[in-house]
């Protein structure tokens, strides 16, 4: 700066130890610059006032309005001309599945063309599938295969297992069921959950796993099992498997817990897994003297009337699982099944 | 006699002494019995490192922390005036190494030039605002109010209290206050090694300041002319900021010292003059800058991904009343401590590392020490950047109007648990129920059954033994505060239940969204 001052700096002839630039003068204070200084600082000054207003609050956070999602209805219209539950029996799981959903009228009525399909089967548990105290994989395995030939674009396999998740559908042989028939296992991270309203009356806004939020269709493989305070886990009570958070405290208020899950989450289709059937010291078993061989897959349309159904594969009545009567009281379905258009096959 | 008008350096005495006799004032006020309206936090909503890290974590300029505006705009007219005229540790720094230096006055000029040394806050200061820029909010550590504010609260006066000063009611403890109170005795005992070793080469409010100095309009100005280059203004400069030479005016603290020794009246505060010095520019290496940068940016993920309440509850990590979630309230939590000065009973202490590294210092309650006296707000009031919210008593003992009667949910700290082997009804045969009598809600959130059994000599006797309704439950402590076991509580609070988080739940529905 000012290199023109540098000449007079040694003006009284003194020896300076620091050298010339030590004694370099400052530009005079013209007008120009005085102005050019001032607006320097105070535009600065004004620019920070004007920050600083933005910015102010009197509120250590300001409101923000959060987003809540809603579930979407994964139902498809009534059809009069086909069973609303159907039953069928036999030794192979694939031809069973296949018959049961064709009584129903076909994978067709409920999979269309590039829909994405998610399949909900419980896989709770680190257990291996003689166990069953998961869904059976060649259950999974039929179902993502229907999914498939009815040209969905993607088929989804998500559940939020109690043990860790990776495990139990590594042991459970459901990731390598899906892997076969070109089905992709989502699982439960720690960032796929969104808020959601349940609207019910014990559940109001919790996290659910977001791929419910992200799919066209919906399909529920419950396994039949008892349990230990709900009586049993079917169909309505698979549902648990949409929440993160503090879920174990929905045990506190089971039966209108289950309710309201199963007002929330109404699936396209239903079809419960009574191949191996879990009889005591559910859900999580362990024995393979507690599992019984049952050999049938029930589909259907209404979540009650098929957990209605399966109440006997566990030797209960429906007077004995208050969440069912509950249900019907709210319009989720029908307790006495037979009332509904029914059929039952023997498969093979 | 001729009238003198005095000198700036006296004037900056004044100043001084006046800022930091308010400092002690404001402090000493805070509590229920001087509380009158003062605004106690002033030093802290003036620091404009608080202000502006905390606006850069929480996206907000919190209440009195606009005050730090006016400092900011000030420093860009007159440059680091704040240190030795307002800031209560530079003051104190200013004290201790002019009355405790003992150097020879050869030595001083040597000590009181511009060492490169001096750069290291600049880094600091860049390390702990990047930090910020990511949301954490560490600057509580070495902001210099914060650190003289903390000291005082969790160190030197209880210390003071110990040695009979008598300005509290009953000896204040606090968990770690001594370990607390060494970095700013460090800090002090630094001035005998180098005159404001801390303002000069650690503080990052005096580097934020340095910075905004970059060109003020008045300054020391020396007069190339005049000087004989004695560098007698050397001797008591403050700053270390070369008066003699190109001033470096990102140092000067406008001590004003240096005004006082020149013999030949070659320097002057205030506009440019002919023949005035020019200033040197802030010596910061761009390289070193960039590498504190990075550093920081580095350590940002270190810190998220460790043990924090935010992620998983902790029993012990009880927070005061209208203290915000977790992750909020660290970042704008600046572990100042003045919650824990104004605290009644003694039960906010700073935490160590139960919720965390970066929890490190903030308010938890220990109820062994004190309890959250059911109508006391005054921590959230003092709070100076909102961490934890100023309640209204109605708020937070939940009722909206009293006169018409209507409830609202209370402000819930946590959850009152009884250990069965350890409470007397239950465990010893031994009638007490202290907890049941001290409870403050209203219906009583601990009640009990009147139980008729046989004691060990078959005598048939009738004990009360207490139970506790959650939803009743404020998790205020008092009951384990006043329960007769006296080491380790028959009651106890743990934080499950508090209102500030939706994942800390027991009981199902005690959400605020219902969950």
């Amino acid at each position: 700066m000012d290199e023109q001052h540098e000449s007079e700096v040694t003006e009284k002839g003194r020896k300076r130890r620091h050298g010339s630039r030590l004694n370099q003068v400052e530009e005079p204070w013209s007008r120009r610059r005085f102005l050019r200084e001032v607006a320097l600082s105070g535009g600065l000054a004004s620019g920070v006032a004007v920050l600083g207003y933005l910015g102010y609050s009197r509120e250590a956070i300001r409101p923000k309005q959060q987003e809540v999602l809603t579930l979407r209805d994964f139902r498809v219209p009534a059809d009069s001309h086909h069973a609303t539950l159907a039953v069928a029996r036999g030794e192979q799981v694939e031809a069973m599945v296949r018959e049961a959903v064709q009584l129903l009228g076909g994978i067709g009525r409920f999979v269309q063309r590039g829909d994405t399909v998610l399949l909900k089967p419980n896989v709770g548990w680190d257990r291996q599938p003689e166990q069953a105290a998961n869904t059976n994989p060649q259950v999974v395995a039929a179902v993502a295969q229907l999914c498939r030939e009815a040209g969905a674009k993607q088929v989804w396999v998500t559940d939020c297992s109690i043990n860790d998740p990776r495990r139990s559908f590594n042991r459970s042989g459901i990731e390598a069921a899906a892997q076969q028939v070109g089905a992709q296992v989502r699982f439960p991270g720690s960032s796929d959950f969104v808020a959601t309203d349940m609207q019910g009356t014990v559940l109001k806004v919790w996290p659910v796993l977001r791929y419910f939020h992200q799919t066209d269709k919906v399909i529920n493989l419950p396994v039949v099992k008892q349990h230990s305070l709900s009586g049993c886990t079917l169909a309505m009570k698979n549902w648990y498997g949409v929440l993160g958070g503090q879920r174990n405290r929905l045990h506190q208020n089971i039966h209108p817990s289950i309710v309201d899950l199963a007002a929330a989450v109404r699936p396209t289709l239903t079809v419960v897994d009574a191949t191996r059937v879990l009889q005591r010291n559910g859900p999580s078993g362990g024995s393979l003297e507690d599992v019984k061989r049952e050999n049938t897959i029930v589909a259907g349309l209404d979540e009650v009337a098929l957990d209605s159904w399966a109440l006997g594969l566990l030797g209960l009545t429906s007077s004995q699982v208050p969440y069912l009567a509950m249900a019907e009281q709210r319009g989720l379905g029908k307790v006495e099944w037979r009332s509904l258009h029914w059929q039952e096959r023997q498969v093979g | 006699m001729k009238f003198l008008p005095p000198g700036l350096r006296a004037i900056r005495r004044i100043y001084a002494a006046f800022f930091f006799a308010l400092f002690l004032l404001l402090l000493w006020r805070s509590d229920f019995a001087h509380l009158q309206g003062y605004d106690v936090g002033l030093f802290l909503e003036l620091d404009p490192l608080t202000a502006l890290a905390a606006a850069l974590t929480s996206g907000t300029l919190y209440r009195g922390l606009a005050l730090a505006l006016l400092v900011v705009i000030l420093t860009l007219f007159l440059g680091r005036f704040f240190c030795s005229w307002i800031c209560p540790l530079g003051i104190l720094n200013q004290i201790i190494s002019h009355l405790f230096t003992f150097t020879r006055p050869a030595d001083d000029y040597k000590q009181n030039r511009y060492q490169a040394l001096f750069r290291v806050k600049y880094y600091l200061l860049a390390a702990l605002l990047v930090m910020a820029l990511f949301g954490v909010l560490q600057i509580g550590l070495l902001d210099p109010i914060a650190v003289l504010t903390r000291s005082f609260v969790t160190g030197l006066w209880p210390a003071l209290q110990w040695q009979g000063a008598g300005f509290y009611l009953t000896q204040p403890y606090f968990l770690g206050g001594a370990a607390i109170a060494v970095m700013l005795l460090a800090i002090v005992l630094a001035n005998r090694f180098m005159t404001r070793f801390w303002c000069r080469v650690l503080c990052p409010l005096g580097a934020l300041l340095g910075v905004l100095s970059w060109r003020p309009l008045l300054r020391i100005r020396r007069n190339v002319d005049r000087c004989t280059d004695c560098h007698k203004c050397l001797r008591y400069c403050q700053g270390g900021c070369d008066p003699d030479g190109a001033l470096r005016v990102s140092e000067c603290h406008l001590c004003m010292n240096c005004l006082e020794q020149c013999p030949e009246g070659a320097l002057h505060f205030g506009w440019g003059e002919p023949r005035s010095s020019v200033a040197a520019p802030l010596d910061v290496s761009r390289r070193r800058l960039v590498e504190s940068a990075l550093t920081a940016a580095l350590f940002v993920p270190l810190l998220r991904s460790s043990y924090s309440v935010a992620g998983t509850p902790h029993p012990a990590m009880i927070r005061p009343p209208g203290s915000l979630p977790e992750e909020p309230f660290l970042a704008r939590c600046i572990k100042c401590a003045a919650c824990m000065r104004v605290c009644p009973t003694n039960v906010l202490q700073p935490a160590l590392l139960e919720g965390g590294v970066e929890a490190l210092w903030t308010p938890i309650l220990l109820n062994r020490l004190g309890y959250c006296e059911h109508h006391c707000v005054l921590c959230g009031h003092v709070c100076p950047t909102g961490a934890i919210r100023p309640l209204l008593v109605a708020e937070k003992i939940g009722e909206v109007n009293a006169t018409a009667g209507n409830k609202a949910e209370p402000i819930k700290l946590g959850t009152a648990f009884f250990d069965h082997g350890r409470c007397l009804p239950w465990a010893m045969h031994t009638p007490c129920i202290v907890c049941e009598e001290v409870c403050p809600t209203a219906p009583k959130a601990i009640w009990y059954k009147k139980v008729e059994m046989a004691d060990r000599q078959g005598q048939k006797i009738v004990l009360k033994q207490p139970y506790v309704e959650p939803s009743l439950c404020i998790g205020c402590g008092i009951c384990e505060n006043k329960c007769p076991v006296a080491d380790q509580a028959a009651i106890r609070v743990t934080s499950v239940g508090e209102s500030r988080s939706e994942q800390n739940k027991m009981i199902l529905g005690s959400g605020r969204s219902g969950s």
